[in-house]
């Protein structure tokens, strides 16, 4: 079946919804394609806030927020994209506010802020309450909004389909091509614009706190066109996951002055981040447990977990404020934070890194300024570089707001000039190809042990602390399964809702994301942010301050070739020059 | 249906793990394998290609009492039959994907711990949700319930002119929709409502709840228009108050009680 809309959404989460809403206010046609049904997209599981300057807790300037994603990204966040956002999100988060969402709130009735790690005051004097948070369920409602929008301006919704394949000629974009799980049906989907919104892929690490459907499908059909993905070797493992299990509590807890506490009992991020301590960002705090666990301080079974103390908070904050985590707590750990300390551990939580983008969502197709022509991407999929190597709490939903939005916007300016482009004489031949691919092998190969092995290889070789030995043991690994996946077991053959072939489709798809994040932190002989190497342990500015661009050799299959681009390193009206990032 | 009392070894184990966060003995103390369950999962499958009608198989795990039914099930599909079929996603309980009838009561696989539903030799039955089309396996037919969501106006109206930032509401206010606002459209309360089950028209549980949230939110402008909808004969006097929604509800929203509300809405006609 074919279909023709002048703007296609691919992904319902928080930047598809917002790019959705917008391209549609452009005045043209639009359609999301979505995975999922959309309330059920992996925004909702975000915590803890939104960052933005409202100064409605304390003094608070965009200036502030600019400097502090910048330092916490340490130093390779295109400043331009940073300036705008910290100015954007503002009117971004009062935006939501009035589209409804039910923010908690100020005793004067304003939106509620609290504090969130890395997030200061005057350039880092001291932490400040910027984050805006509804309860600790602030994704959620962020989704339940802007789909409720979406419904009240009739979106037209493709849910339970799977994108296939994106169709670029002459580096035009001119469509895309999806499977639909109901029938089995292939579509092909005619369009002027597309904006690529359909999250992350933590699912290529063991322990994560991603959805089972986020396995990078559209990175991966970029990158097999032989077009860049940027910084993949930044990738955020959250300090506070839940041990064993890798769910998400929301760093809102520290925000609320929850203390992480080791074997002795001892506030050890006191010795690693002496001004702001529990909320340092991210990067440092996972290293720190890591480093906790290591030397023997770890609680729990296997030792391997850190206790979050919310003991000392009233029982009024723990259950209203945190109410989700405490339910979290309750029902998987039978646990109850009002009176027990919880074990958590870091886990894989979020790509700094993706498919490469100018400030209006246009999708890059190399490191000098080339671009796909109607291809736009935002939120986790993209990588505008707002988060540089290491991302700040809060900053991921602000992301999705600020350039779903411009994503959207662009997307329609550009719909409303130009005509349809021709379609590719058969655009369905690239997903006849990759169908007949994972069928036509001998089919002796479990996906599930193949899967199961690149998450446990990526998580010791490739996780919070790397070096070179492992990763270059790793590429081989990759290596390995990428050749077993050539004769994978699709055990299902039915038509109709045929999950177990999207499992195996995707699958692939992140075998592809875990080599090119592979082979680009290999590549990165330094230190920076979440990027950590054991053999190259300090940050080196002069060889390594610019963005890395992983392509698929197409010539030679398994092979990535690493180029570069250049880091903004001023805003349109401010800049802050690299220093040393201590807290 | 009582739940299930724990099992001996697992009780010894919850207490040596709470003995241990307590004294937080190093790593090298106390390294040793978890205690599995043996235990049956019992399926309803449907396969519209094959069967003509529904039929049972059951499948032996072994599994963690601490395991997720829905770890359960994905054990099964990716080691013993690829072809079961649902739906899932977040895996912790908050996305809503995964609702199922499991032991006879609508629940989230993933928030559905073994150990409260099985003991060692045990077996957890699955079946999918009632009152929506069986597709396939545990995945039912959603569009129904969706259309009923729609149907309420499920979306913030205020057309007077925005003021430059946040309108104003007090926490007591913004406090009313903290229940119907953590609704994640799951379908767990909607499809265990035994009118729902015998008049599909009526909006149902979740539908509902939906419309409280912009019923009570003192910033939303028609309230007049909601309440009408719901005095339609398809809203809120349907309702027979069997608290079946409400003990269903994996996110713990009085759903009865939020019922009751909108009901006394409507007939004062003002929230």
């Amino acid at each position: 079946m074919q279909h023709r809309y002048d703007v296609l959404v691919i992904g319902a989460g928080g930047a598809g919804l917002m790019a959705a809403l917008y391209a549609a206010k452009g005045n043209v046609s639009v359609a999301c394609i979505s995975k999922l049904y959309p309330t059920r997209s992996h925004t909702g599981a975000a915590q803890g806030g939104i960052g933005a300057a409202l100064g409605n807790v304390a003094e608070d300037h965009w200036q502030w927020h600019m400097f502090d994603t910048v330092k916490g990204g340490d130093y390779l966040t295109d400043q331009d994209a940073a300036e705008v956002f910290s100015k954007d999100i503002i009117d971004a988060v009062y935006e939501l506010e009035h589209m409804g969402l039910p923010f908690s709130r100020t005793p004067d009735g304003k939106i509620a802020q609290r504090k969130f790690g890395g997030h200061t005051r005057e350039f880092g004097k001291a932490a400040v309450e910027r984050s805006c948070y509804a309860k600790d369920r602030t994704g959620h409602m962020i989704l339940q909004t802007l789909y409720q929008q979406n419904v009240k301006e009739g979106t037209m919704f493709f849910n339970e389909f799977h994108v296939t394949d994106l169709l670029i000629e002459d580096g035009r974009c001119r469509g895309v091509v999806a499977y639909e799980l109901a029938t089995g049906e292939v579509h092909t989907f005619h369009a002027k614009a597309v904006i690529l919104a359909a999250g992350g892929y933590g699912r290529i690490f063991k322990i994560t706190s991603n959805a089972l459907t986020l396995t990078g499908d559209l990175m991966s059909i970029y990158y097999r066109k032989g077009l860049p993905l940027e910084d993949m070797e930044f990738y955020q493992f959250h300090p506070t996951g839940l041990a064993k299990l890798g769910i998400l509590v929301t760093e809102g807890i520290r925000g609320e002055g929850g203390i992480l506490r080791n074997s002795d009992g001892e506030r050890f991020m006191e010795r690693y981040a002496p001004t702001i301590k529990d909320l340092a960002p991210r990067d440092i705090v996972s290293r720190s447990i890591i480093s906790e666990i290591r030397e023997g301080r770890g609680v729990g079974r296997d030792g391997d977990a850190v206790n979050i103390d919310l003991t000392h908070l009233p029982r009024e904050v723990i259950e209203g404020k945190l109410a989700e985590i405490t339910d979290l707590a309750r029902t998987y750990l039978g646990m109850d934070p009002v009176k027990d300390l919880v074990p958590v551990q870091p886990t894989a939580h979020y790509a700094m890194g993706g498919i490469p983008t100018d400030l209006n969502g246009l999708c890059l197709s190399d490191g000098n300024g080339g671009s796909i022509e109607g291809l736009y991407a935002a939120g986790e999929q993209a990588c505008v570089s707002l988060h540089g190597a290491n991302r700040l709490g809060t900053n991921s939903l602000g992301d999705l707001v600020v350039f779903g939005r411009r994503a959207g916007i662009y997307a329609a300016q550009y719909a409303r000039q130009v005509e349809f482009p021709d379609l590719p004489e058969d655009p369905q031949s690239g997903t006849k190809d990759l169908f007949d691919g994972m069928r036509n092998g001998s089919g002796k190969e479990n996906p599930a042990l193949i899967r199961k092995e690149m998450q446990e290889s990526m998580m010791n070789n490739v996780g919070i602390f790397r070096n070179g030995p492992d990763m270059e043991a790793q590429v081989d690994i990759i290596k390995g399964l990428k050749a077993r996946y050539q004769d994978v077991n699709v055990g299902d053959t039915s038509l109709r809702y045929n999950s177990e072939l999207i499992e195996v489709m995707e699958l692939g798809f992140m075998l592809d994301c875990a080599e090119a994040m592979t082979a680009s932190a290999l590549n990165r002989t330094e230190s920076r942010g979440a990027h950590d190497r054991a053999d190259f342990h300090t940050r080196d500015d002069v060889n390594w301050l610019k963005h890395t661009m992983a392509y698929k050799d197409l010539d030679k299959p398994g092979n990535v070739k690493i180029g570069y681009k250049d880091v903004s390193l001023k805003g349109f009206t401010r800049a802050f020059e690299p220093k040393a990032r201590v807290y | 249906m009582g739940e299930p009392p724990f099992p001996p070894v697992l009780l010894k184990e919850m207490q040596m793990t709470q003995m241990q966060h307590e004294t937080s003995t190093a790593p090298a103390a106390a390294k040793q394998a978890l205690p599995m369950l043996h235990i049956k999962v019992k399926i309803l499958r449907f396969d519209p290609e094959k069967d003509r009608k529904a039929h049972w198989e059951t499948y032996a795990i072994d599994a963690q009492a601490g395991d997720r039914v829905l770890d359960v099930i994905n054990e099964v599909k990716w080691y013993q039959d690829q072809s079961l079929t649902f739906r899932r996603s977040c895996m912790h309980g908050i996305c809503g994907s995964d609702a199922m009838l499991i032991n006879g009561r609508n629940r989230l696989a993933c928030k559905t711990l073994v150990r409260d539903v099985a003991k060692d030799g045990g077996t957890i039955t699955i079946e999918p949700i009632r009152g929506l089309k069986v597709e396939k396996d545990l995945l039912v037919d959603m569009e129904p319930f969706f259309d009923s969501y729609k149907a309420i106006m499920p979306y913030f109206i205020n057309e007077s002119p925005a003021p430059a930032a946040e309108r104003i509401q007090s926490e007591e206010e913004a406090e009313r929709m903290a229940h119907s606002s953590n609704c994640i459209l799951c379908a767990c309360c909607t499809t265990s409502c035994p009118i729902f089950w015998v008049n599909g028209s009526y909006l149902g549980p979740a539908a509902i709840v939906q419309a409280h949230r912009f019923i009570f939110d003192s910033r939303d402008e028609a309230t007049q228009q909601r309440l009408n909808i719901m005095n339609q004969n398809t809203g809120v006097w349907r309702c027979r108050t069997a608290y079946n929604c409400t003990e269903a509800c994996p996110r713990d929203i009085p759903i009865t009680q939020l019922i009751e509300e909108v009901k006394r809405a409507v007939m004062y006609q003002q929230a």
